[in-house]
């Protein structure tokens, strides 16, 4: 089986680590073979999040520079500081609500401009997603669901061998009872969301 | 019942590499764990933990990793399986331990885990424990992915038995933060009674005991350099007469480059799993055939070495190469491309890396330096000793810990840094050295850990230095575990002691000794001055819980602040450096969904304009 390479950014605290580990879960169900690894030092610090999912054969556990076949970013500048792991080939999905780094915050910084993000990462790569998937997970009755409205739009784009059903089998395993209708219905809200963008 | 106690042999897990250790060591039938935690080893433990609470698995949190070793040797003497779990670092702490311990040896199986961090995600250096292999005359095992790190764990403790010696168990970042499929095995039964034999002409290591202990040791080693040279976890791959030798993760990204550059059929791997003593007549008979030899492996060339000495004594002359400038660095992980590069490079395979993306019209993306959380009492603290030094020449040694991140801009309080402790003790030598005024920063896990015998050594010496010994109820940079000074019965958990730290303190002799409240900023400033003019070791104990811990007990009190209209603009407040601080439309705002309520940027604003806010709805 072909290698898939999936590398998601994202800032602490954005759900990040939760969404590789329903991935996880559903190709482990789907007898998928799945290896991920992940930088989380200093994530309850403000820092970024990054994890790589990698499935099919093989055996590395990391996306080298250039390797990636999808990009998931949870926040427009992380994705495009994550767009060294692109090449021409790579699908981008990002969630287009900035999170402002505190040196932003502070006048330490300049945010880049959303629609520069958006042109830059279009000419540099074959396809990119880009909506306000904090306003969908909003919508859906749950800030903290961006990651699930962002797993949503990954399962539309049909680039990882992964079905919707299987999927939401997995959120149903891995995430909160509590949470699990908001959870689909913002996985819902994000797949109609890349069918239309 | 705790995911990992579960009994369900054949059952496909995913699990974290640091989990899958842990239930490697629970189907072994680990008894006594102790550790002091340190990413990346920390999840280790963390599961440790949790399954002691309800299982009869002894855990500790040790004060550092040298008692940790001490208590699994001890453990590991009485017939019990042991293990000891540490950073690469924390190696270094316990290395006088373990340098005996190779003499001693012991009874039921003790693995001592040694998680490197090449890269340093979270570490001070990217030391190659394979080295204290060597060093001490014990066995190295090095897992090459997280399925292989659960089956190891349990060969360790059998080889462990076998030689009746400690197994160094090392792996780097990307195996204990990795995730993969695992399948479960049955569960040993744990030993949890042993019992001692007293022998104390092979157990109590006077020079007499020693001098026979070493020749028993080489004897071992030479025993494991058999086991080593027929071990499963050495083993080749391919026919090919292009050597490859990797270990770790290395052999991962190997694999997966020969698959890539179509070179199956060329190559022959070797993959040392068992990598001290190195299995030397299986390298042999791999060099055989072989037209030349590359070696993967990240950190220092310790393979590499190895293999060209063997050569060299099998008279062979063929091309071994490994750390050089044009093929792999000593320094930093690797990555996949890399090393598929390198392996095309060496062997001359036509390769085409990936295009990589233009970036010179990428504009510069903001940095997130990681930051002390809203409302952390450690900025509150170096705020308050910035403000009582103006004017003072002064050096800030400092320690590791969440603290550390105080080297950033604005605060810039963190001069100095060597390791756990250091700042104690270079807080002694920098004031003998100099005529500035010094005042060093430790945090209250690593006062237990590493900072008692410095401040002892500071008392009978009589330096002249202020120790700011940051109390915030928690070894928080790990996430959380215990410490001696913690109070356990927020975690709702009987049975255990509680140091004071002023009592520590005052016991070692210290006599002038503050107490300072960070969140009251000019009560704590005064406190401050008066302890800096005492000549003489003087500490302050700046108490106030970890605020992301006291979030998580529901012990959190703040009520949000506000900027009002009283605010002239002077930004005195931004001076702080607190995350919960944004700029909209050129003026100051609180975010109060951030905001823990600490109210020290209110006692800091020139203009009172910081003020609680009354109802939530008044928020912007």
């Amino acid at each position: 089986m072909n290698t898939t390479r999936l590398i998601m950014v994202a800032v602490g605290g954005q759900g990040n680590l939760l969404a590789s580990r329903v991935l996880g879960e559903a190709a482990l169900m789907a007898k998928i073979p799945v290896r991920m690894s992940e930088i989380h030092g200093m994530a309850q610090r403000g820092g970024v999040v990054e994890s790589a999912i990698l499935f099919g054969d093989g055996k590395s556990t990391i996306i080298s520079d250039g390797e990636a076949d999808v990009l998931m970013g949870f926040e427009p500048s992380e994705t495009l500081r994550a767009i060294n792991k692109c090449n021409s080939k790579t699908t981008v999905i990002t969630n287009l609500s900035p999170l402002m780094p505190f040196t932003v915050n502070i006048g330490r910084g300049v945010y880049p401009d959303l629609r520069k993000i958006q042109e830059l990462i279009r000419r540099k790569t074959s396809r990119l997603i880009a909506f306000n998937a904090t306003a969908l997970a909003k919508e859906a009755g749950n800030v903290m669901a961006v990651n699930m409205v962002l797993l949503g739009a990954l399962i539309q784009t049909d680039t990882i061998p992964l079905g919707i059903e299987t999927v939401k089998e997995a959120m149903k395993k891995i995430t909160k009872k509590s949470f699990l209708d908001t959870n689909l219905k913002a996985f819902d809200m994000g797949f109609s969301a890349a069918m239309n963008g | 019942m705790h995911k990992l106690l579960k009994d369900h042999v054949g059952e496909k897990m995913l699990l974290l590499g640091n989990e899958a250790i842990a239930r490697g060591a629970v189907e072994a039938g680990v008894a006594f764990a102790a550790t002091y935690p340190g990413t990346p080893s920390s999840e280790i433990s963390l599961n440790f933990f949790q399954i002691s609470q309800e299982s009869d698995l002894y855990f500790e949190y040790s004060v550092n990793e040298k008692v940790a070793m001490e208590m699994a040797a001890a453990a590991a003497n009485c017939g019990l399986r042991s293990m000891a779990i540490m950073k690469h670092v924390g190696l270094n702490v316990a290395a006088d331990v373990l340098m005996t311990l190779a003499y001693v040896g012991v009874k039921g199986g003790m693995v001592v885990l040694t998680a490197d961090d090449p890269a340093m995600f979270s570490s001070q250096n990217e030391q190659d424990n394979r080295y204290y292999g060597k060093l001490a005359g014990l066995p190295v095992l090095e897992p090459s992915s997280v399925e292989e790190a659960k089956e190891m764990i349990s060969y360790a403790f059998d080889l462990s038995e076998t030689l009746k010696e400690p197994v160094l168990f090392r792996t780097t970042t990307r195996i204990n933060h990795s995730n993969g499929i695992v399948q479960l095995g049955p569960i040993k039964p744990r030993v949890t009674q042993g019992d001692f034999i007293k022998d104390p002409f092979n157990l109590v290591t006077i020079p007499a005991v020693s001098r026979k202990l070493h020749v028993k040791l080489l004897e071992n080693l030479e025993r494991a350099a058999e086991l080593s040279d027929t071990s499963r976890f050495n083993m080749i791959s391919g026919t090919g007469s292009w050597g490859i030798i990797c270990n770790g993760v290395s052999y991962a990204y190997v694999d997966d480059g020969v698959e890539d550059l179509g070179i199956r059929n060329k190559v022959k791997i070797l993959r040392i799993g068992f990598s001290n003593p190195m299995p030397s007549t299986l390298i042999k008979s791999f060099l055989n055939g072989c037209e030349k030899v590359l070696i993967v492996e990240e950190g220092e060339p310790f393979m590499e070495e190895a293999v060209k000495a063997i050569a060299q004594e099998d008279g062979k002359t063929l091309q071994i190469r490994g750390k050089s400038k044009d093929l792999f660095s000593r320094l930093y992980e690797f990555s996949p491309s890399q090393v598929r590069g390198s392996i095309a490079a060496f062997f001359g395979v036509p390769y085409t890396p990936p295009r990589l993306p233009d970036l010179s019209d990428i504009p510069e993306v903001p940095q997130r330096p990681p930051n002390l959380c809203a409302g952390c009492s450690h900025r509150a603290t170096y705020h308050e000793i910035k403000k009582a030094t103006e004017g003072m020449e002064t050096i800030y040694p400092t320690d590791i810990g969440c603290y550390t991140l105080g080297v950033l801009p604005p605060l810039s309080m963190a001069d100095f840094l060597l390791c756990m402790g250091s700042s104690v003790d270079t807080g002694g030598g920098f004031s003998k050295a100099t005529n500035r005024k010094v005042i060093s920063f430790i945090g209250d896990s690593t006062f237990f850990h590493s900072g008692i015998s410095g401040l002892v050594n500071a008392v009978f010496n009589n330096h002249n230095f202020t120790l700011v010994i940051l109390e915030n109820g928690t070894t928080a940079m790990t996430g959380h575990q215990p410490h001696p000074g913690v109070d356990m019965s927020h975690l709702n958990l009987e049975g255990y002691g509680r140091v004071s730290i002023e009592d520590v303190v005052r016991g070692i002799g210290v006599t002038h000794i503050t107490k300072i409240k960070p969140y009251k900023v000019k009560k704590s400033i005064d406190a401050i001055k008066e302890a800096l003019n005492y000549k003489g070791v003087s500490v302050i104990i700046s108490e106030e819980m970890c605020v992301l811990y006291a979030k998580s007990l529901k012990l959190a009190k703040g009520k949000p602040f506000q900027v009002t209209d009283k605010c002239k603009n002077h930004r005195t407040c931004l001076s702080i450096a607190c995350p919960a601080f944004f700029l909209w439309e050129n003026r100051v705002k609180i975010d109060p969904d951030l905001c823990t309520g600490c109210a020290v940027c209110a006692q800091i604003c020139p203009e009172n304009a910081i003020l609680p806010i009354k109802e939530r709805s008044q928020s912007s």
